[in-house]
C-alpha cells in the first residue's frame, strides 16, 4: 500500500527519530511511504488558540501538499483528529489521514510489527487518542505484541497530562499541577519509560520528567515499535 | 482576576487540594457506577439533549405556554429581562407578601443575580436553607461548585464553623451530627417564615409544573410550607411535556450524585386554595443574557445545560482549583462556556482558555454539550473582541506566514536548531512559563525532512 507521510511541523523539527521510526515501521508491514515535501503544519495550534481564519489558511495548503494521497499517516494523534474532526467545518474537506496506531491495527490488520524492546514501559493514553479519534485499544494491542517489553500499569492513566497546547503557557501553574501528578503515577508504575501517541504530549511529561532529573525517559510509540534491539 | 492568576492561590492551598481531589474522586467513581447500569445511555443522552434543544428553538412559543398553564393554575408569572429586574420583582413581591424574611433553597440563579445582597439591602433577609448553602452562607463565603457549593470545605472545618456560627457545643464532625445541627438551627426558620424563594430545575409548558430535585428535603419544606413561593429560573429550564421529565430526571440524577433516583422530587403546578401549600405563587422568569446565547449557533448548545455538575467533578482543571478560581456562578467546564457568554463577552474572558481541551467533560455530559468545541469557537470570539493577551495576535500570524511557505518554515527550522525561535522569540513571556516546570526540548542536529533528503529522496 501507498502511504504518504505527514509528519507534523512539531516531529519534523524536534524529534526525527519518531518519524524515521514510523518510516521503518510502515516499510516493515509493506508500505511504500512518500514524503510530500510542501507539508508544514496542519493549523491545530491556530484553531485551537482562537485563530480559525489563519487555521484554515494553514488547512488548504496542507490539503494542497498532501493532494491525491490514498492514504496519510501521521504519528500524532491529535494532528489526525485536527484534520479528520475539524477541517470539514474549517476548509469543507478531510483527507484520509490516519494516526499510525489505528492504521495498523484497523487499517492493515497488523498488530505484530516484529519488534523487541527489552524494557520497563507505562503508556499514556492522550486525551485525543482516548477521546476525539477513540483508537481504542489500538495502541494497548500493538504494544502488547512487543518482544520482551515489560508493560506497567498506570494509575489514573486517563487523565490528562496538562499540556493542552497554549494551555501549558497560559495557565503555566495549573498545567504544572496537573503535569505533577502525572509524573508521580509515572513515577510509582516503577516504568523506566514513558509512552504515547503523540510527541506534544511526551514533550511536556519528559520536559518535567528531565526538569526533575526523574530518571524516566519519553519514548514516541512509533520508535518502540520500530525497535528491534 | 484572570483565571491563571486566581488559580495561583487556590493551587497553593494544600487543604483545598485535598478536599476537592477527595470529593471529586469519590463522586466520579460514583457516577461511573451508576451509568454502566444503564445499557443504552448514549441514546439518553441524545434523548436528553434533543428534548433541550426542542424547547430552545422554540423557546418564546414554549415559554407563552408555560405562562399561561401556570396562570391557569393560578400562580403569577413574571418576566426579569436582567438581573437588577429580577432583584426588583422579587423584592417587591417578599415585601408584598409582607415579610421581611424569606427561607431559600436551591437557586444558582439567585446567585447569578446577587438576591441576597439585593434583599439585604431592600432590608430583606434570605436564609438559606440547602445544608450546603448554609455552609457557605455562615462562612461568608462563595459557592465553588453548583451541586456541592461547600466541597472546598471538609467536615471539620464545617464543624468549626458550626460552632462559631449555630451556638452549637461538643459537636463531632460525624455527617449524621452536623446535619442534625443545621436541622436545629433550620427547623425553627421553616415553621417561622412565611416567603419561600427557590430555583428550579425543570418546568413544563404543557402544564405548568415546576420541578425541584434535592437530597435533604429541606427544598421540599422551603415550597412547601410559606404561604407564598417565589420561583426564579432561567428561561432555558423550560422543557415542553410532561413525559419529558422521564427522561430527563434519570439522567440528571446518574449525571449529578451518582445515584438511580434523586432523594426528593418536587413538583408543583401553580397555587393551592386548599391549605396544602402556598396560596400564593410566583414564577420570576430570568433572560439576563440568555437570549444572546440562543443567538449563537455554536454557544447555544450551552443552554441545554441541567447543572449537574458531571463535568467539574471530571475536570482536571476544576479538580485542581476548585470553584473560586473562576470567579463567576457557574464554576468549571459549564461555567468556562457559559459565564462569558451570558456576559456578552465582556467578562470572563480568560476562562475560555482554562481548558486542555482534554473532553472529559463532554464524555460524561449528560445532554452532550460539546464542551470542547465551544471552548475553541469561544477563543476565537476572546480574539475577535480584541481580548487576547496583548502579542499573542502578532505573534500567531507571524507563525502563520512562517508556516504557510515552504521555505520561511525551513528557515525557522535551521535558526530552531541554533536556538532561535523566530516569532516565537516574541511569546518570551510564554516560554519562561514553560520552564517554570519543564525543560525545553532540543532541537537536533538534522530535522526529518533534511534526512529525508539525504536518504531517501
Ligand atoms: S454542561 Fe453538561 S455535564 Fe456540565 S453541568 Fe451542564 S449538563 Fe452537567
Amino acid at each position: 500500500m501507498r502511504v504518504a507521510l505527514f509528519i507534523t511541523c512539531l516531529n519534523d523539527t524536534f524529534f526525527p527519530a519518531t518519524g524515521r521510526a514510523t518510516v521503518e515501521v510502515l516499510e516493515r508491514v509493506g508500505c511504500t511511504v512518500s514524503f510530500p515535501r510542501e507539508q508544514t503544519c496542519c493549523g491545530q495550534m491556530h484553531l485551537n488558540t482562537g485563530y480559525p481564519a489563519e487555521a484554515a489558511r494553514l488547512a488548504r495548503r496542507q490539503l494542497r501538499a498532501l493532494a491525491g494521497a490514498e492514504a496519510i499517516v501521521t504519528p500524532s494523534a491529535s494532528c489526525a483528529a485536527t484534520m479528520r474532526e475539524h477541517y470539514p467545518e474549517l476548509v469543507g474537506e478531510a483527507p484520509p489521514v490516519h494516526d499510525l496506531c489505528s492504521f495498523l491495527v484497523s487499517e492493515l490488520g497488523v498488530e505484530d510489527v516484529g519488534a523487541r524492546f527489552p524494557h520497563s514501559v507505562a503508556y499514556h493514553p492522550t486525551c485525543h487518542s482516548l477521546r476525539s479519534l477513540q483508537l481504542g485499544d489500538a495502541p494497548s494491542r500493538l504494544l502488547g505484541k512487543v518482544r520482551e517489553i515489560d508493560l506497567l500499569e498506570l494509575a489514573e492513566a486517563d487523565s490528562c497530562c496538562g499540556f493542552g497546547g497554549t494551555f501549558a503557557v497560559k495557565n503555566a501553574d495549573v498545567s504544572t499541577a496537573m503535569l505533577t501528578d502525572k509524573i508521580g503515577h509515572l513515577l510509582n508504575s516503577g516504568a523506566e519509560v514513558c509512552t504515547a501517541v503523540d510527541n506534544s504530549c511526551l514533550m511536556h511529561i519528559g520536559g518535567g520528567l528531565r526538569r526533575l532529573r526523574a530518571g524516566v525517559r519519553t519514548v514516541h510509540l512509533a520508535e518502540i515499535l520500530a525497535a528491534q534491539g | 482576576m484572570s483565571f491563571p492568576t486566581a488559580a495561583k492561590s487556590a493551587l497553593a492551598n494544600p487543604q483545598l487540594r485535598h478536599n476537592l481531589a477527595r470529593a471529586t474522586r469519590t463522586i466520579r467513581a460514583r457516577r461511573a457506577a451508576v451509568v454502566s447500569e444503564v445499557a443504552d445511555w448514549e441514546r439518553q443522552r441524545e434523548a436528553g439533549a434533543a428534548i433541550k434543544d426542542a424547547a430552545l428553538l422554540d423557546l418564546d412559543r414554549q415559554l407563552e405556554r408555560l405562562e399561561a398553564a401556570v396562570q391557569a393554575a393560578g400562580g403569577s408569572v413574571h418576566w426579569a429581562p436582567d438581573a437588577a429586574a429580577a432583584t426588583a420583582i422579587i423584592a417587591r413581591l417578599v415585601r408584598a407578601a409582607g415579610s421581611t424574611e424569606a427561607i431559600k433553597v436551591k437557586s444558582m440563579a439567585s446567585e447569578e443575580i446577587g438576591l441576597d445582597e439585593a434583599l439585604a439591602a431592600a432590608g430583606i433577609t434570605a436564609h438559606e436553607t440547602d445544608l450546603a448553602e448554609l455552609i457557605v452562607q455562615l462562612g461568608d463565603d462563595r459557592p465553588s461548585h453548583i451541586l456541592v457549593p461547600a466541597i472546598h470545605r471538609n467536615r471539620v472545618e464545617i464543624r468549626d464553623l458550626f460552632e462559631a456560627k449555630l451556638g452549637e457545643r461538643g459537636l463531632s464532625p460525624e455527617p449524621r451530627e452536623l446535619a442534625a445541627a443545621a436541622r436545629r438551627h433550620l427547623r425553627e426558620r421553616f415553621l417561622s417564615v412565611g416567603v419561600g424563594i427557590s430555583g428550579a430545575n425543570f418546568a413544563v409548558a404543557e402544564t405548568g409544573a415546576v420541578c425541584l430535585v434535592e437530597s435533604e428535603g429541606n427544598g421540599r419544606m422551603c415550597t412547601t410550607l410559606p404561604h407564598t413561593l417565589i420561583t426564579l429560573m432561567g428561561i432555558e429550564k423550560v422543557v415542553p411535556r410532561f413525559a419529558d421529565l422521564a427522561t430527563m430526571l434519570p439522567l440528571l440524577a446518574r449525571s449529578a450524585t451518582g445515584e438511580r433516583m434523586n432523594p426528593y422530587t418536587s413538583l408543583w403546578t401553580g397555587a393551592r386554595e386548599d391549605g396544602d401549600g402556598p396560596r400564593d405563587f410566583h414564577l420570576v422568569l430570568l433572560d439576563n443574557g440568555r437570549t444572546d446565547v440562543l443567538a449563537d449557533a455554536v454557544g447555544r448548545q450551552s443552554l441545554r445545560c441541567i447543572r449537574c455538575s458531571a463535568c467539574l467533578n471530571v475536570c482536571p482543571v476544576y479538580e485542581r482549583t476548585g470553584g473560586h478560581a473562576y470567579e463567576s456562578t457557574y464554576p468549571g467546564p459549564i461555567g468556562a462556556i457559559l459565564s462569558p457568554q451570558l456576559s456578552g463577552m465582556r467578562e470572563h474572558a480568560s476562562l475560555p482558555a482554562a481548558s486542555t481541551l482534554c473532553g472529559a467533560c463532554y464524555e460524561v455530559c449528560p445532554v452532550k454539550i460539546d464542551i470542547p468545541a465551544v471552548l475553541v469557537h469561544l477563543r476565537a470570539r476572546v480574539v475577535a473582541g480584541g481580548q487576547a493577551p496583548r502579542g499573542e495576535g502578532a505573534a500567531m500570524r507571524a507563525l502563520a506566514r512562517i508556516l504557510l511557505s515552504r521555505r520561511g518554515y525551513e528557515a525557522a527550522q535551521r535558526a530552531a536548531r541554533h536556538g532561535e525561535l523566530g516569532p516565537g522569540q516574541r511569546l518570551l513571556g510564554p516560554l519562561a512559563a514553560w520552564t517554570v516546570s519543564r525543560e525545553l526540548p532540543q532541537a537536533p542536529a538534522q530535522s526529518f525532512r533534511g534526512w529525508w533528503h539525504e536518504h531517501r529522496a
